[in-house]
């Protein structure tokens, strides 16, 4: 078998660090950040947790190039929606017409 | 790119490999790459809502925030909590598999599903209490159309009156509503297929049908588990969350 | 040493597909490939006469500028439904679910594809899809164009959308399911030798489609889904009055719908590959180039959705984008134009009716795709947007090109599907009058188009009726011309001339087995050693392994 069995106590890391995580992100929450960082925390927490379930629940760190591939161009095309579609909106206001 | 696994040797052994693969290497493969491009549609499907939420979030942070403030935030966090610990019980689950330890499979396999349930379960007493308040959008409840009733200033604070912050109107509010139940009632839909998924995988591994030799079937299961539960990582600080900062009491 | 033989009176193999079990319930509940390829081929031809039907009564009602054959209100429904037949219901699946399923398996020397019972269910989820749109359609139809476009179809129409987008919703899974049965094949199940540039280009092509259904189709799933939202609960993020944005449906929208005319041409230009290069006895020119311009119009497809919204109020910037990369998209499938005329050049061609439809498909295909860049250029798009321009170019792809790949596939592996020939003469002679009737049907919609006239009117000025009787003229040549392969294919089911495993004398690994194939396509899993498109003398091409009974000397 090719497989990789990963070991418990991986898990059990996995585990700690995603619920550390959710309550990083409460607490956080409530804290007045300037500009746009409260976002930009939530989010960035929140990428780091689901990068650990990919990578290690997952399985996609001991697997083949070709998953990684596909997991990899999954987020690429959502970025394709989102950049282009912003692209519209965030842009409608440069050609004000005043009224 | 992956070469082919296929071999000129006759079909051997294991009951569970089926006509067309030539061993089980490459039906555990096929079965996993089948699991992976399936998820790549569900990471596009929840994208065209996280769309829309990206979009009118940024456009009515205000009225976003308000809506956000009036979701429990203690049934949301304690929702993640349930969901990441069952997370880490399918992962078990996958482990004992392929050790071959069946009693600790069923186990955890066993936990997945009730914590599965209980997400439910918190989730329905959520939902109630959006329709107690009246903010079940539009019409889709005859009977109880949007209309909830607004925080006065100065008035000792009433949780199921949704309290606007300044520039945030109450149509804005609807519109995070609306989207918090499509996104939420989509992915409590997810959950209850999943549900579904471990009930047979639940069964089959009572059976003894899984062994090191042959468990795919856990592992893409699994696979579907973790993708709802990453889809929840995000939902819950983009709908819960957001406007926490905004108030102070 | 074998040579591949094919000049003795073929006889037909004892056990077939075809034969090896009897009873509906053997072909309702068959995992086997072909026999789905042909419960599909059975189900879109059914589907293509219903949406035929409604192109009839387009262009009746179109015969005159008076709206007199039906109200308004009617028509509407009518070209919103030939749309939605067509497209979703036709085009979509026609060539990956018949030709597609059929072939992949055998092309990479495998048994089967990846999933055979998820191959069957995406047969039934079509079906399914198919039998809830016909009810909507018969319990009063859906008025709002295939396209949908809100507010219309959330808050004032009052036709059978929520029945209409169920159906769409349910037939897209049918898509994914293939998709995901396709590119999990062709990544783990090739024979050995079978490298990925040893695969003939219909594989490359279908790889390419699997690609954008798997990365689209779930867009649009979830649109309708909103849509339908939207319209039962009276709100919702399409409209203003909660503060959002209708555009915003047609931006979710064309992002799958843009591609889908990928889906619905890249399977064609495989065909035409295949086509190309087996009946002018010459490797294709530039194998890698067209191989990667099917992946490179896969991923260039998804970035030029919004040269649909160009006048629907979409930054005026975001169109300069969408405009610049819809002509960058024109490039790969220019390269494909450009190998497969390489390939024709100073070769052995043979005017066999599979030709006659690829040779059909260039040129088509070459007029349709440069129109589009009309429609790419910002400023003539204001012009001829929403009238018959668009209507002819699309008509251009996809039936000048898209449906003639697909003819011309049937007609090439028909021998190896059913065993038999097709009648050549009435072959040859079908594809002249479909030929003739497409062109005199959509070339005259330019000019109406660019002159003014506009899509999706009962009704229009005088001037205009001189194209229009062409049109519907044409139109009337174009059902007759197609009406024929119908018949013919079904007479040669009983009293065609037996095919032989190899009636092309071509070197392709399907030829390899009997006509029609065993269940299991290959009675021994063949060692790929040969590059695709080796066309060599008989004498010197090495056969590896056995590949099917020795046919029967008479």
């Amino acid at each position: 078998m090719s497989e990789h069995i990963v070991p418990v106590k991986v898990y059990l890391a996995i585990f700690l660090a995603l619920l550390v995580g959710t309550a990083l992100t409460v607490v956080a929450a409530f804290i007045d950040f300037p500009w746009r960082l409260n976002t930009i925390v939530a989010l960035t927490i929140a990428t780091i947790k689901a990068t650990l379930v990919v990578l290690y629940f997952m399985h996609v760190r001991y697997g083949t190039r070709l998953v990684w591939v596909i997991v990899a161009s999954a987020l690429f095309w959502m970025a394709i929606l989102f950049a282009f579609t912003f692209s519209d909106y965030f842009t409608r206001e440069w050609l004000s017409t005043g009224y | 790119m992956i070469e082919s696994h296929a071999t000129t040797e006759g079909i051997h052994g294991h009951p569970a490999l089926q006509h067309h693969f030539e061993n089980m290497e490459q039906q555990r493969e096929a079965g996993t790459i089948g699991m992976w491009v399936f998820l790549v549609t569900e990471i596009m499907f929840f994208g065209g809502m996280f769309l829309a939420y990206a979009l009118y979030r940024s456009y009515y942070p205000a009225s976003f925030a308000s809506a956000s403030n009036h979701l429990d935030i203690t049934l949301g966090a304690v929702n993640t909590a349930v969901l990441i610990v069952s997370s880490f019980t399918m992962a078990l689950a996958v482990y004992f598999t392929q050790v071959g330890k069946q009693r600790p499979q069923v186990i955890c396999l066993a936990l997945t599903l009730v914590l599965g349930l209980t997400f439910l379960g918190i989730k329905a007493v959520e939902y109630h209490d959006k329709y107690t308040d009246h903010l079940i959008p539009g019409r889709l409840i005859p009977s109880a159309p949007f209309g909830p009733a607004v925080q006065e200033e100065g008035q000792p604070l009433d949780h199921h009156k949704v309290h606007l912050l300044p520039g945030a109107t109450l149509p804005q509010v609807e519109m995070f509503y609306w989207i918090y139940f499509a996104m939420t009632g989509m992915h409590a839909l997810h959950m209850i297929i999943g549900a579904g998924l471990l009930t047979f995988l639940l069964i089959y591994s009572i059976k003894g049908r899984f062994d090191p030799e042959y468990h795919s079937p856990v592992e893409i299961v699994g696979l579907y588990w973790h993708f709802v539960d990453i889809v929840w990582i995000f939902l819950f600080p983009l709908l819960y969350l957001l406007g926490r900062h905004f108030e102070h009491g | 040493m074998q040579p591949i033989e094919s000049f003795e009176v073929p006889v037909p193999p004892k056990v077939n597909y075809i034969n090896a079990k009897y009873g509906l319930k053997s072909w309702l509940l068959t995992k086997d490939h072909k026999r789905i390829a042909l419960l599909y081929l059975g189900s879109i031809t059914f589907f293509f006469f219903i949406g035929g039907l409604y192109a009839l009564m387009i262009r009746l009602e179109l015969l005159t500028p008076q709206g007199d054959l039906m109200e308004s209100t009617t028509y509407n429904k009518v070209f919103t439904q030939h749309g939605i037949i067509m497209i979703f219901f036709f085009l979509i699946p026609s060539i990956p679910a018949t030709l597609g399923n059929f072939l992949i398996p055998m092309m990479i020397g495998a048994k089967d594809l990846a999933f055979p019972r998820i191959n069957l269910l995406s047969w039934y989820v079509y079906l399914i899809g198919g039998i809830i749109t016909i009810y909507a359609l018969l319990a009063g139809g859906v008025d709002t164009g295939w396209t949908f476009y809100t507010p219309f179809s959330t808050t004032f129409s009052n036709s059978y959308v929520v029945a209409t987008g169920l159906g769409i919703f349910i037939n897209g899974f049918s898509s994914i399911l293939t998709g995901l049965n396709f590119i999990v094949t062709i990544h783990t199940m090739r024979a050995p030798g079978m490298t990925w540039f040893r695969m003939p280009l219909f594989l490359w092509s279908h790889y390419a489609t699997s690609l954008i259904m798997i990365l689209g189709t779930p867009v649009v799933a979830i649109t309708i889904l909103l849509l339908a939202f939207e319209r039962v609960s009276g709100v919702g993020i399409f409209n203003p009055a909660l503060g959002g944005d209708p555009v915003l449906f047609q931006h979710l929208f064309w992002f799958y719908s843009h591609p889908a005319v990928y889906i619905m041409v890249l399977p064609s230009m495989g065909v035409v590959s295949e086509l190309v290069a087996n009946f002018s006895r010459k490797n294709i020119f530039g194998y890698s180039f067209v191989a990667f311009s099917s992946l490179a119009i896969a991923v260039f497809g998804f970035l030029v959705w919004g040269h649909h919204l160009f006048v629907a109020s979409q930054s005026v910037y975001a169109g300069m984008i969408f405009s610049f990369l819809s002509f960058a998209v024109a490039i790969p499938s220019a390269i494909k134009v450009f190998n497969w005329t390489a390939t024709l050049y100073k070769s052995s061609i043979s005017y066999d009716t599979p030709m006659l439809y690829a040779l059909g498909f260039i040129g088509l295909f070459t007029i349709g795709g440069m129109t589009g860049l009309f429609l790419a250029s910002l400023a003539v798009d204001v012009h001829v947007s929403d009238t018959y321009f668009v209507v002819a170019h699309f008509h251009y792809i996809m039936v000048g090109g898209a449906m003639m790949g697909y003819l011309g596939g049937l007609h090439y592996w028909w021998p190896k599907i059913s065993g038999r020939m097709y009648p050549e003469g009435w072959g040859r002679f079908s594809a002249l009058v479909i030929f003739v009737g497409f062109n005199l049907t959509f070339l005259p919609q330019f000019v109406a188009g660019y002159l003014g006239m506009p899509r999706r009117y009962h009704a229009y000025p005088p001037e205009f009726q001189v194209f229009n009787v062409l049109s519907t003229a044409g139109a009337s040549i174009l059902g007759f011309g197609m009406l024929i392969p119908a018949i013919y294919f079904v007479w040669s089911m009983r009293y065609g001339r037996h095919a032989g495993s190899n009636p092309w004398n071509l070197p392709g690994l399907e030829w390899r087995t009997q006509s029609p194939p065993p269940t299991e396509n290959f009675e021994v899993t063949p060692i790929v050693t040969w590059e695709a498109y080796e066309f060599a003398p008989p004498e010197e091409t090495e056969v590896v392994g056995k590949f099917g009974p020795e046919p029967e000397r008479i």
